[in-house]
């Protein structure tokens, strides 16, 4: 798959080293060239300097080509912008994005994003493991 | 009119200023801290702080009850998600977003913000029309941009000046509503004649306008 990834934080270093490793052709996007150091030596992927909200950096990194666009960023409405120019103007088949405040999830569901929030992620988390702890203790008893 | 602005800076602070001179109910929303204090005391409006784009700040605001809320940031993706959230969320009538980069422009249309501006398209072409470097301008857009109203300044080698507009052939579909000369405004009929410099507003189909350019200036 060709995989479009906005974001060189720690966990576009982790998708793009695991997606680079497993075969994909990948291009990392970040606003911050030193981003770019935590990557892999094995990286085989493009590193694209620039601004994911600017189209002419979009279109440099060929979106209209990708089969998925992944938006990791740190802010949730530069991850809701990419991911609706990606699905909407470039119709790129599969777009998904970091949202991590709640309140903008209802947002991304009306215009039909898929969305990860680590937030929900950590809370059902949290949830299992208190529920894990319980029936120890229940068993225990 | 109730209006909700976001953004920072002079140009939200003489906007807003104005807005409260006419008598608008405005609540402006600023993230940054001392800034907002600052505009608290010199504004005759509510200031919040806050990010614009945040559905809990912008219900704050009384985006419920609002007419329009305009979005002036230095940040695109702030500006678009605020009118999204504005419209999807609390039914706002009308949003208005100022885009930094101006390629985004179309792009905020599609994707359903009500009026969008580059204000660096906007300084670029007033420039270009001031220096002559451009012959052609766009006036407006009829009929989801089908038709289009333009202005054409005829270039001192134009290969109608000297011509009236019976020996002229327009292409099929086009109409030149009226000569601007020297700032007066004439209304063209069969012998009126054309001279280098006049301004010429034409109607017609979007896509055919590379004939008419050619027939006006040569080019």
């Amino acid at each position: 798959m060709y995989i479009v990834i906005v974001g060189c934080s720690r966990l576009g270093v982790l998708l793009a080293n695991r997606l680079s490793h497993q075969g994909h052709s990948i291009v990392v996007i970040d606003r911050r060239e030193s981003a770019f150091n935590e990557l892999s030596p094995e990286f085989s992927g493009f590193k694209l300097t620039g601004d994911a909200t600017e189209l002419s950096v979009l279109k440099q990194a060929k979106i209209d080509k990708a089969d998925c666009v992944l938006s990791t960023c740190h802010e949730d409405t530069l991850n809701l912008m990419v991911t609706q120019v990606s699905k909407y103007i470039f119709k790129v088949p599969k777009v998904i994005a970091r949202v991590h405040k709640p309140s903008y999830e209802s947002i991304f569901s009306r215009f039909e994003i898929e969305i990860i929030s680590p937030t929900q992620l950590a809370l059902k988390a949290f949830l299992e493991a208190l529920d894990l702890k319980e029936k120890a203790g229940d068993t225990a008893r | 009119m109730k209006i909700i602005l976001i953004g920072g800076g002079k140009t939200t602070y003489f906007l807003a200023k104005q807005f409260a001179a006419h008598g608008h109910k405005l609540t402006l929303i600023n993230r940054s801290p001392e800034e907002s204090q600052a505009l608290a005391h010199r504004l005759n409006a509510t200031i919040l702080l806050g990010e614009g784009s945040d559905p809990e700040i912008l219900e704050q605001a009384g985006a419920r009850c609002a007419d329009v809320l305009l979005a002036m940031t230095s940040h695109d993706h702030d500006n678009l998600v605020a009118c999204q959230v504005a419209a999807e969320k609390f039914d706002m009538p009308r949003t208005i977003a100022l885009v930094n980069d101006p390629d985004n422009e179309e792009i905020f249309r599609k994707l359903r913000v009500s009026i969008v501006f580059s204000a660096t398209r906007i300084i670029a072409s007033l420039l270009e029309q001031q220096t002559g470097f451009i012959a052609i301008t766009q006036l407006m857009a009829l009929s989801q941009g089908k038709i289009n109203v333009t202005e054409i300044r005829l270039p001192a080698n134009s290969p109608v000046a000297g011509k009236n507009l019976q020996q002229i052939e327009l292409p099929q579909g086009f109409l030149i509503a009226s000569i601007i000369r020297q700032g007066e405004v004439l209304v063209p009929r069969g012998p009126t004649f054309l001279k280098a410099g006049d301004q010429l507003i034409v109607i017609g189909e979007a896509e055919n306008y590379q004939d008419v350019l050619r027939v006006l200036t040569g080019d």
